[in-house]
């Protein structure tokens, strides 16, 4: 039953990424390359792309591009009501202790855990994706020939700028798409 | 609390148009929310807004997705809830799905794929960019708790492939534990 599967896998996204923006990352890895194989690592780099250069959450986005990919347009809702449904549950039972009780320390001794643990978790999403970029092909063997120097010089030199002039990253990532066709294309 | 048609019809729409033309996910959009429904339509006051940015932060999930539950829930029950949901996540399923069906089309092209090709690379660059930030942040706090955290949390999941729902479930514990702890003396302080 794969809108059962497709839902059970973006609840478990939505339920544990904690922290927002990239946490959501190594869970979509997670559950759609690694253990369901809904999406190759290249299909997975090339969702966050395009995840990147559209509005709205990664998770949200993931959520509806799987989902449609694997079972069409029902996938996708069901993909993305089951990626909200932990946040809503929770996020309104903890509006209720809030506004009754004015604090929230086991959430607070939570995070205070989960902050720098999620840092490592997409420290290691993020260089699975370098590694992939840098290759080209993440099945074959490491071989140094293969690495594919114009990426790493797109790297280097994106890289430089986000820590330097800190843009919008968005205007980082046109500005790397555009270089890449002027090199890889002239 | 207000449960009109008006009232809902104007947290769809307001939800609707923030999440359709915002990019950058919720770090952004939640000021602009903010700016909407504290500044403009005076729904919520300045104050509360702050702590509503707070739960939605410190919840599983989404961001935006998480200040609109909130936002909706206070302006008009759970029904208003479900409604600036809905307004918020409409947009991404409708934009996603059009280029998913796409996808496989353009993806093959020679030019969309050098373009893919290279905004790759600056991806990358930006993911990087933003785990150094992190990082600096809790390297900074100098707690040595969360060094060892995110030492342990980076072995486990990129070198030993340990599920990431066990490393996240395991230093959840790790923090309330320690939290707790740390939080004890302060409380027979406060009994005395």
């Amino acid at each position: 039953m794969i809108y059962l599967k497709l839902f059970w896998s973006f609840i478990q996204i939505g339920l544990f990424s904690i922290g927002g923006g990239y946490a959501a990352l190594p869970l979509i890895q997670n559950q759609v390359v690694e253990l369901n194989k809904w999406l190759s690592m290249e299909e997975f780099v090339d969702l966050i792309t395009i995840a990147e250069m559209t509005p709205g959450p990664i998770a949200i986005n993931a959520s509806t591009f799987v989902g449609t990919r694997i079972a069409g347009i029902g996938g996708a809702i069901i993909s993305t009501f089951g990626c909200v449904l932990p946040s809503l549950i929770i996020v309104l039972t903890l509006a209720y202790f809030y506004y009754r009780y004015n604090q929230l320390t086991i959430v607070q001794g939570i995070l205070s855990g989960l902050r720098p643990a999620v840092v490592s978790l997409i420290a290691s999403a993020g260089l699975g994706i370098a590694i992939l970029t840098f290759r080209g092909n993440s099945t074959a063997a490491f071989n140094f020939s293969d690495i594919n120097l114009i990426a790493v010089g797109l790297f280097t030199v994106s890289f430089i700028i986000m820590r330097k002039f800190k843009p919008n990253p968005i205007v980082v990532m046109i500005g790397s798409g555009i270089a890449g066709i002027l090199v890889y294309l002239l | 609390m207000k449960k009109d048609f008006k009232t809902y019809w104007t947290l769809f729409t307001s939800t609707f148009f923030l999440s359709a033309f915002t990019f950058g996910g919720g770090f952004v959009i939640v000021p602009l929310m903010k700016k909407k429904f504290v500044d403009e339509l005076h729904w919520i006051e300045d104050r509360e807004m702050l702590d509503l940015t707070a739960i939605s932060r410190s919840s599983p999930g989404a961001i935006a997705v998480n200040a609109s539950i909130l936002i909706g829930y206070r302006i008009a029950g759970f029904f208003g809830a479900l409604v600036s949901t809905l307004g918020t996540i409409l947009p991404p399923l409708i934009t996603l799905s059009v280029i998913s069906v796409f996808y496989a089309k353009f993806r093959d092209d020679v030019v969309i794929n050098a373009l893919l090709k290279g905004m790759q690379a600056g991806v990358a660059a930006v993911i990087v960019d933003v785990v150094i930030n992190l990082g600096n942040n809790i390297i900074k706090e100098k707690q040595a708790i969360s060094i060892l955290i995110m030492a342990g949390a980076f072995i486990a999941t990129y070198f030993l492939n340990i599920n990431v729902i066990y490393i996240i479930l395991i230093c959840g514990l790790i923090g309330v534990i320690s939290t707790y702890k740390r939080n004890k003396p302060d409380r027979s302080a406060n009994k005395e």
